[in-house]
């Protein structure tokens, strides 16, 4: 429910190692509502998601620190360099990295010359490019929610996300994606939402 | 955990010396508020003694609420506040951290510079100290009181005024002890109860008010 208007109701799936979720739909359907309310950003008006058995509401932290997500908001300072967006946030979520890990996270991105300069300077899918570097820091967290993870990204970057994506399902770890774009992601193992208003 | 405070902090201060003219606003806004009041008021010593500590303390609070907004404000419209939720350090120390941050760039700054206003009302030195004092643990009280407000208004419409409505009135007792403590010194009295009610006021807003504010960060940002 957003204001009065009901989104989605009756939504009943299963996440098991491996599976990747591509949630569709238009343009304010509630697809970003939806990864919220699986991140525990936001309350569903009834019913619940459980992980591992556990309602998330009461696991919190626990679950939170198995959680990585992306928001179509991207966390990212404009005011702060690249190096600095991608420590900062990684601290703050509890993802323990060394300087050197993080400039390498950022050259894999394309990012390599750019750590030092303020971030409000760089183009859009630079500064995309800035959040999702936190992806190759985080091979250890078995559940990735991402809104728009290919949002404003050109062709180069979106391979290398795609690719990225693909290793960490193959990891047994589980992906929760929005995508507009149809890109195809190596995997046997994909559910489908479409929500349709 | 305590990484993640010290970082927060760290990374706020950072962000406040590369936005620096917001800093100043508060800042040069206190010192104008205090300077204009002698030009007012005229050049009557005894008057402007009496009203010193009323005057300074008054602006310190209204400098201190001006730049209240600014501290969950960014981080809520760039998502950041969103990995805050998410973080898996408690979020009441992550306020914590914001609060001691936005007190040091503007409680702290005000903390400094009221002595030397100050003289403009010919504030006996004694007094100073005094003043010094209450401002000291005074303002930390403001910024979190306001860190309160700040997270209960955040995202709204027209939140600024909702803002000072919900936080002047609980900013009263505080302005009533501080610039109280100063008029007990001058008129030769013990200022001891002054200052323990307002470091009483101090650990009971320090023990409550991040988690308060955290609650009320949870509401804002559904």
């Amino acid at each position: 429910m957003r204001g009065r208007r009901r989104l989605f109701g009756g939504l009943n799936f299963t996440l098991r190692d491996g599976d990747l979720l591509r949630v569709t739909g238009a343009n304010g359907s509630g697809k970003t509502s939806l990864l919220r309310i699986l991140c525990g950003l936001l309350s569903p008006v009834c019913g619940m998601v459980r992980w591992g058995g556990g309602d998330i509401r009461s696991l919190r932290e626990e679950y939170w620190r198995q959680l990585l997500y992306i928001g179509h908001a991207h966390a990212v300072k404009g005011e702060l360099t690249a190096l600095e967006n991608l420590l900062v946030t990684c601290t703050l979520v509890g993802v323990n990295v060394s300087r050197g890990q993080a400039l390498e996270a950022l050259s894999r991105l394309g990012l390599a010359g750019y750590e030092a300069l303020p971030v409000k300077i760089l183009s859009r899918g630079q500064q995309r490019r800035v959040a999702l570097a936190r992806l190759f820091l985080s091979e250890k967290i078995p559940l990735w929610i991402l809104d728009e993870p290919f949002d404003a990204l050109d062709a180069g970057a979106v391979d290398c996300v795609r690719l990225l994506i693909a290793q960490h399902l193959s990891r047994g770890a589980a992906v929760v994606l929005t995508t507009h774009q149809e890109i195809r992601i190596d995997n046997p193992q994909v559910q489908y939402i479409n929500i349709v208003s | 955990m305590f990484t993640v405070l010290r970082c927060v902090i760290y990374r706020d201060l950072l962000l406040a010396t590369r936005r620096w003219a917001d800093v100043l606003t508060a800042l040069v806004f206190f010192v104008i508020v205090v300077s204009l009041f002698p030009l007012g008021v005229g050049p009557e010593p005894n008057l402007l003694r009496t009203i010193a500590p009323g005057v300074i303390w008054v602006a310190a609070l209204l400098a201190s609420m001006l730049s209240l907004t600014r501290i969950f404000a960014a981080d809520y419209a760039d998502g950041t506040l969103e990995q805050m939720l998410l973080s898996t350090a408690p979020l009441g120390m992550i306020v914590a951290a914001k609060v001691i941050a936005h007190w040091l760039v503007t409680g702290l700054l005000v903390v400094l510079i009221a002595p030397l206003l100050a003289l403009q009302f010919d504030l006996p030195q004694q007094l100073l100290a005094t003043l010094t004092l209450s401002l000291l643990l005074g303002t930390p009280v403001l910024s979190m009181i306001g860190a309160i407000g700040a997270a209960l208004t955040l995202g709204l419409r027209g939140g600024g005024a909702l803002l000072s409505l919900l936080v002047l009135p609980l900013y009263v007792p505080v302005l009533i002890i501080g610039a109280g403590a100063v008029d007990m010194a001058a008129a030769g009295l013990g200022t001891e109860a002054h200052f323990l009610l307002l470091a009483a006021l101090l650990v009971v807003a320090a023990a409550f008010a991040p988690w308060a504010a955290a609650a009320a960060l949870r509401i804002s940002a559904e």
